[in-house]
Order: structure tokens, then C-alpha cells, then sequence
């Protein structure tokens, strides 16, 4: 293997990454800092308008409920996840492969048709409604749909398979030994799971909160379809901006803001979590 | 490695009823007569017929399937080449290489739509199917490169080196040695890219142009304006087929062992 065998392995995915991935990201950048066009798009002038527009028309609600949103979905998700990733690697074979494939089924098919059950289910006209009325006499007038309950909720059941897998998988490559070690040192089996598993499944647990809070960030579908105007978020806001006021440097400008919001809590995650090794890290030393 | 302890079990069975109650509700509720799913008004296959009839609906689908077949082929070939030179060397250009395929996986995929629609709209290019499959491709490159990679790091590469000497023609390597070992990588790689492909919703909402709806799109549609239960039966056969889909290949894996 030579220079000229890495060149053209490497060539073709480069150059098309660099052309509709790196450029598009470079022109939205740029684009934020552009004045907008007279007949939407962008006009030829710099300006910096649409930053400022960030910091004032009612952004920073959107912005608070969209970290709060994504943040609790997240957690919400883990807290069933992690009981059932648990549950599954410790049940015999042929219920892990049965519960699993339960579990990956519905996450393979349409994800809007996943939101649409739930849309009808909490629908005015639907039957949890009608069920909560007659059995829980919630009052008549209770509304289910477009709110902040309702895009959690959904938020949460349409992601829980992507997060029991990292977790089960983690699970699988968890040395279960230790676990019986420390049960049969005193531990309680409640204790165990805190002080042994967790740690031990760590990484499964960082892989599935990537693959929750990123998508939770730039959720689009949900609070458009569950959410309504109450329950707007950040992403209602840009495809607002981008599709129908044709507007780009305000979406340029809200979409940098997202890109920020949802690196940012993940890079600071990552260096706690770093020095949360390093220091247990040292305490096994000593 | 058992635990008899009940509360795994009960949060499972918990979790069970939650995933499956809202999708077996509209199961049923395709087949009520009523117009309301609260109300049972009877068997009907009513909103099954109205759906056939629709043309759009065929045409949306006919769409969706020649984005996910070209775009499936496009980045399971980009990937498969991303993932050998990831595997192969260890270089400056390797670094940003990766940095390149790895950072599309850490933003929202709506940033992608917003971006490549700037993008296609500064350079003049006419929004439709093409440039759905130019989007797919670009999201779908990602997820391919970093399957086929996970595949390569279990491979021991001094077995091509081992046919070699033993007389093996390149060519015969290629067919007989490395494709049959990480052959099951990229069909799976590419199963993966379809899947996403086909069920891409924001991307392609970004991205598409007049008369280019795919079928995601279309449902959307219908669930944000639609009024008819006619989206219940089309709900209702795209869960069916994902059933029958995922129970098949459950049963071919079972005759691997």
C-alpha cells in the first residue's frame, strides 16, 4: 500500500463531503452575516442584522425550551432505557433475542407514522382522552395535544429503542463477574447496580445520550405534529425562516445558534466525564 | 448470568405496552368505519379503497424508491472506499478525513437540510429529486463508512498477504478472500443507508422541489392536513410490511445459528 492507493481510496468521499458538507456549512456561516435579499434568499451586502435578531424577538424562550425539552427527553429516555438494557442482557438467550427484536420492530418502521399513533391517541376525538375521562375523570375540556407534555412524551417513545441498544450492548460486553463479586463482598444487589454496572456500562450510556440529545436539539417533526405553537422549538423556527419567510440570513444565524446550543452541553459532558475517569482513575492507584 | 429480581421484568413489560399500544390502536383503528377513533362504527375497508385509488400516492412512492436505490448505491460505494482508507492508514490527511465524515454524525440532521438548500439555491441548481439524492447520499456516506469500518477492525488483513503468496491471483483475493469476510459488513451497510434513505422526512423537506414529493413528504401531508382516515390504512400497511420485513430476516438469521 502506497500514497497513490490511499489518494484514490480516499479521494471520492473526501471531495463529496467537501462539496455538500464542509462548503454548505461554510456558506451558512457566511450566510449569517449577509443582508437579507429583497425577494427573499440573501441580498449582496454584509450586515449583522440577523445576529442581532437572535437576542430579541422571543428567541431565548425558544431557545430555553429547546435545551430544557431536549434535556429532560433525554433523561426520561435513559431512566426506562437503562432498567431494560439491564433486564435484557441478564435474561436467558432466547428471551434476549425474542425482547430485543420486540424492541428494534416498531424503530423500523416510518417515523412520522410512529408520531401519527400518538397524535391520534392524544387527538381530542382519541381514546386515552375518552379513557381518561371515564376512568380517571380528568375534566371534559382537557387538552392532550400541543403542548410541551405531549412533544416530551413523544420525543421519548419514538427514540427508546435507539437508546436500550448502546446500553444493551454495553451490557453484553460487561464483565458480569464483577457484579457477583460485589454481592457476594456485601453489596446489595441495588448497591451493585449503582456502584459496579453503571460505571461498567458508562460508555453505552455516553453513545446513548449522542444519539438522543443531538436529534432531540433539531426536532422539527414533533413539535410541529404534537407541539403546536406552545411548544415551539428552535427548529420550527428555522424551517419558519428558511421555507416560508424565505428568509436565510435569520436562518443562517438561528442555525449557527442551534449548532452551538447542542455542542456545546455535549463537549462540556465530555471533559466531566473525562475527569470523572482520571479521578477514579487516581483513587485505584493509591 | 440470571437475576430473578422482578423490577427489570416489570419495566419491561411496562416498556412492551408502551411501544405497542399506540401502534396496535391505529392498527385497529384502520379498519373502523367511524370517522372518529374513540367511536367503533363498524369493520370497514373502506379507507383502504380510497387509498388505492389515489395515484399521488404511487407516484410518491415510485420517487422515494429511486432516491433510496441510487443513494443507497452512491454512499455504500463512497463509504466502503472512506472505510479501507480510514483502516489502511494512519496520516495528516486520515485526520481530516475522518473529522470530515464524523461531524455530519454530531449536528442535527435538519442543519444538513437548511445548509445544502442555501447551497443548492447559491448555485443555482434546480431543487428536485437529484438534489434529494445529492442530500441522502451526503447523510447516508457517514453511516456506511463508520459500519464498514467496524467490520474492517475485525478483520485480519494478513490473510489476503497469506493467499497471495499461496498464489492467489488480486482478483481471486478480492472474490474469494476479502469480499465473502466483509461482504455481510456492507450489505448491512447498505440495508442501513436504504432504511434511512427511505424514511428521511427533514432532509428531503428542505431539499425537494415542485412535483418531486417522496413518500415521507406525502404522509406528512396527509397527518398535518389530511382530514380522511384514509393515513390509518397507510399507516397500517407501512407497519405490516416493516412486521413481515424484520420477522423474515429474523428467521433467516435463526437458520445461521
Amino acid at each position: 500500500m502506497n500514497k497513490k492507493s490511499e489518494f484514490l481510496l480516499t479521494f471520492p468521499s473526501f471531495l463529496f463531503l467537501t462539496v455538500f458538507f464542509l462548503i454548505p456549512t461554510l456558506i451558512l456561516i457566511g450566510c449569517a452575516f449577509k443582508e437579507k435579499g429583497i425577494y427573499g434568499g440573501f441580498g449582496s451586502g454584509w450586515s449583522l442584522d440577523s445576529i442581532y435578531s437572535l437576542f430579541t424577538s422571543g428567541n431565548g424562550i425558544v431557545l430555553a425550551r429547546t435545551i430544557l425539552l431536549s434535556a429532560f427527553a433525554t433523561l426520561f429516555t435513559l431512566l426506562l432505557a437503562i432498567p431494560v438494557g439491564y433486564g435484557i442482557a441478564r435474561s436467558a438467550p432466547f428471551w434476549r433475542r425474542l425482547l430485543l427484536v420486540l424492541i428494534i420492530v416498531p424503530s423500523w418502521s416510518s417515523f412520522l407514522i410512529r408520531v401519527y399513533a400518538w397524535k391520534l391517541l392524544l387527538h381530542p376525538e382519541g381514546l386515552l382522552k375518552r379513557f381518561l375521562e371515564d376512568f380517571f375523570f380528568v375534566p371534559a375540556d382537557t387538552i392532550l395535544l400541543y403542548n410541551n407534555f405531549a412533544v416530551l412524551l413523544v420525543m421519548v417513545y419514538t427514540y427508546l429503542p435507539f437508546a436500550i441498544l448502546p446500553i444493551y450492548t454495553a451490557s453484553q460486553k460487561f464483565n458480569w463477574q464483577l457484579f457477583e463479586a460485589a454481592t457476594d463482598l456485601g453489596c446489595t444487589r441495588y448497591q451493585a447496580f449503582f456502584k459496579v454496572y453503571l460505571p461498567g456500562i458508562s460508555k453505552g450510556i455516553s453513545a446513548a445520550i449522542l444519539l438522543l440529545f443531538i436529534p432531540f436539539m433539531g426536532a422539527y417533526v414533533i413539535p410541529d405534529l404534537v407541539g403546536g405553537t406552545h411548544a415551539e422549538m428552535l427548529g420550527n423556527k428555522i424551517a419558519q425562516k428558511t421555507l416560508v419567510e424565505r428568509n436565510f440570513p435569520d436562518a443562517a444565524a438561528l442555525s449557527l445558534l442551534l449548532a452551538i446550543a447542542t455542542t456545546l452541553p455535549l463537549l462540556l459532558l465530555s471533559k466531566v466525564e473525562k475527569r470523572g475517569f482520571e479521578l477514579k482513575f487516581q483513587g485505584n492507584v493509591e | 448470568m440470571k437475576d430473578r429480581s422482578a423490577f427489570p421484568k416489570i419495566i419491561i413489560g411496562i416498556t412492551l405496552v408502551f411501544l405497542y399500544l399506540p401502534i396496535i390502536l391505529l392498527l385497529i383503528s384502520s379498519f373502523n368505519a367511524s370517522r372518529f377513533s374513540s367511536v367503533w362504527g363498524g369493520f370497514s375497508l373502506k379507507w383502504y379503497q380510497k387509498l388505492f385509488s389515489d395515484p399521488q400516492i404511487f407516484l410518491a412512492l415510485f420517487h422515494s424508491l429511486i432516491v433510496a436505490i441510487s443513494a443507497t448505491i452512491a454512499s455504500t460505494i463512497l463509504g466502503t472506499f472512506a472505510a479501507f482508507a480510514l483502516h489502511k492508514f494512519r496520516s495528516k490527511l486520515q485526520k481530516v478525513h475522518y473529522g470530515l465524515i464524523f461531524s455530519p454524525l454530531m449536528l442535527p440532521d435538519l442543519l444538513m437540510g437548511v445548509s445544502l438548500l442555501i447551497f443548492f439555491v447559491f448555485i443555482n441548481l434546480k431543487l428536485g429529486l437529484f438534489t434529494i439524492f445529492l442530500a441522502h447520499t451526503t447523510f447516508c456516506l457517514s453511516y456506511v463508512t463508520f459500519l464498514v469500518l467496524s467490520r474492517l477492525q475485525h478483520f485480519d488483513f494478513s490473510l489476503l498477504e497469506a493467499a497471495l503468496d499461496l498464489g492467489a491471483k488480486p482478483l481471486q483475493v478480492l472474490f474469494k478472500v476479502l469480499l465473502p469476510i466483509i461482504g455481510p459488513g456492507i450489505i448491512a451497510a447498505a440495508l442501513l443507508a436504504f432504511t434511512l434513505s427511505i424514511d428521511d422526512f427533514v432532509v428531503t423537506f428542505f431539499v425537494a422541489g415542485p412535483g418531486s414529493q417522496t413518500l415521507p413528504l406525502y404522509i406528512y401531508g396527509m397527518i398535518k392536513y389530511g382530514t380522511t382516515p384514509v393515513i390509518n390504512a397507510l399507516s397500517a400497511l407501512f407497519l405490516v410490511v416493516t412486521f413481515i420485513i424484520v420477522g423474515f430476516t429474523e428467521y433467516l438469521k435463526g437458520d445461521e445459528g
